[in-house]
């Protein structure tokens, strides 16, 4: 028994796929913390940089699923092979996504040019960036180590970032009562602190496609989670009255 | 958004084979085989299913063919091979000594590796067999061996020509022919030993169209060493290493999420 295949190609194609979506995800990880970077700096030039570079994940997406559809083709691969190939898919799917919402949140930076909301409703955001690249650099150590018990920890932790960004949302939700004015830069803030949300919620997806990857089988377990936004809008609008 | 729903990758991990509706026609029950002092089955139990199909599968020498052999107890044209335990037959023991050995493989027929026309014509090929177990009218056997030959979708291609030479066929044709002449003897199981092997990637996909019309109406089993052949026309897959079962289970669990290491390293190209 060996844990190479007969076909050494077949292995180097493997291989080659895997460090396709390492690759991808560190440009994932540097996006994200950038994006936030540009947010808290306001640095619009940053941000137009975090546009640009958001094609590079994009074009990496699409050789990702060329060479995953010709590995397929040409080997015919079977149980973990083609989980393993499956698995780089919807990975390189959800990097792309994370790099979609990191470049949305530059966007945001460019338009909120010249306003400048109290640092203390950005720190709310970057409190979640922290924890959402602490979960995407966990995950993305699982995948490469295939680590079952390192991405179920992912998976499970993804309730505190939930948590932040409600806080977040009230906060943000008292300043817009307060004054109208607010309310721009307050609605372009969520919409960044909802975009680091996602990213949360990509990294546990994330999390869930390593567990097939490795096991097989879909997760039996219902996830933990915080995220009552939905709850709090609906109380606000209660109070309003 | 993450949720449970969303992680929609199918999967049957873990399925229990879903027994319901499934008639065991042949059980394979603590099966051990010899060849001379040579274990060359150990401890065998295995089912076979009707309107299923079953793959054998395995490395070159884990038993499979040799499994395929003891179904019709082809082994008893040879000396020193003996086989011990169970094969039941519709719960009738068929390695039992008063067995009538041609009723035995008048049940249970057999697709060679290399097709094995009869030298005689293609009319002749499909009417041999009939005619060693039953004895009809000129127009009932006709009828039979144009029944035969439809069966085996080889009637189109011959039906201006019984009377040519059956060796005269293209591989393919010849392959069908003999899967026709096991078909006319009204089988209740078919056992393909490697069937498609000496054939191109036509003719093998017309033999796989065949046992996918066939098997509701016959018990077959498989032999192949072409394992997307395996995943493509079965139901169950059987893998078999060093004389042992190692693995049985539904084919798409087989091919996706096997239990057993061995089985993984085997169907991915890992072996050894």
């Amino acid at each position: 028994m060996t844990d190479y295949h007969t076909t050494k190609a077949f292995d180097t194609d493997l291989q080659d796929l895997s460090r396709m979506v390492a690759e991808m995800g560190g440009l994932a990880e540097k996006l994200v913390a950038d994006s936030v970077d540009a947010l808290a700096k306001r640095d619009s030039a940053l941000a137009q940089r975090i546009t640009v570079a958001d094609a590079t994940i994009d074009n990496l997406q699409r050789e990702i699923e060329e060479k995953a559809v010709n590995t397929i083709a040409r080997r015919q691969p079977m149980a973990v092979d083609l989980r393993e190939i499956i698995g780089a898919l919807r990975l390189a799917n959800d990097l792309e996504r994370i790099g979609d919402l990191a470049k949305n949140i530059a966007k945001r930076v460019i338009a909120l040019n010249g306003e400048f909301p109290p640092p203390k409703l950005i720190r709310g955001v970057e409190h979640m960036t922290d924890l959402v690249l602490g979960q995407l650099k966990a995950v993305l150590d699982a995948y490469a180590r295939r680590d079952l018990s390192k991405a179920m920890a992912v998976w499970r932790g993804d309730e505190e970032i939930d948590a932040v960004c409600t806080s977040v949302f009230r906060e943000l939700l008292t300043y817009m009562l307060e004054d109208p004015r607010n309310i721009t830069f307050c609605i372009h803030l969520m919409f960044c602190a909802k975009n680091v949300e996602r990213m949360g919620d990509h990294a546990t997806n994330i999390a869930e496609t390593v567990h097939y990857v490795i096991d097989g089988r879909p997760i039996a377990d219902q996830r933990p989670k915080g995220d009552t936004t939905t709850l709090a809008a609906l109380k606000a609008a209660g109070a309003d009255r | 958004m993450s949720t449970m729903a969303a992680f929609t990758v199918p999967t049957v991990a873990n399925a229990p084979i879903n027994m319901d509706g499934l008639a065991e026609k042949v059980a394979i029950r603590n099966l051990d085989f010899f060849y001379g002092a040579n274990r060359a089955l150990k401890d065998i139990n295995v089912s076979l299913y009707h309107g299923k199909v079953t793959a054998f599968i395995g490395p070159s020498g884990c038993g499979k063919s040799t499994l395929l052999r003891i179904l019709n107890r082809m082994y008893d044209l040879y000396p020193n091979q003996r086989a011990t335990g169970d094969v039941l037959l519709d719960k009738e023991n068929i390695l039992a000594p008063h067995q009538d050995l041609n009723l035995l493989r008048a049940k249970v027929g057999m697709v060679f590796q290399k097709p094995t026309p009869f030298p005689m014509t293609i009319f002749e090929n499909v009417a041999f067999g009939i005619r060693l177990y039953e004895k009809l009218s000129k127009s009932e056997l006709e009828g039979r061996v144009q029944h035969a030959l439809q069966r085996a979708a080889l009637w189109e291609e011959v039906k201006d020509k019984l009377g040519a030479n059956g060796q005269s066929l293209s591989g393919g044709q010849q392959q069908r022919l003999c899967i026709a002449r096991t078909v006319a003897v009204r089988p209740e199981v078919i056992l393909f030993d490697e069937p498609c092997s000496a054939l191109d990637p036509i003719s093998t996909a017309k033999i796989e169209e065949l046992i996918d019309e066939l098997k509701d109406d016959y018990t077959i089993a498989i032999v192949t060493h072409n394992m997307q052949q395996a995943a493509r026309v079965s139901d169950f897959t059987a893998f078999m290493y060093l004389g042992e079962l190692v693995e049985f289970g539904e084919t798409t669990k087989i091919f996706t999420t096997p239990n057993d290491r061995r089985t993984q390293d085997y169907i991915t190209g890992r072996f050894g």
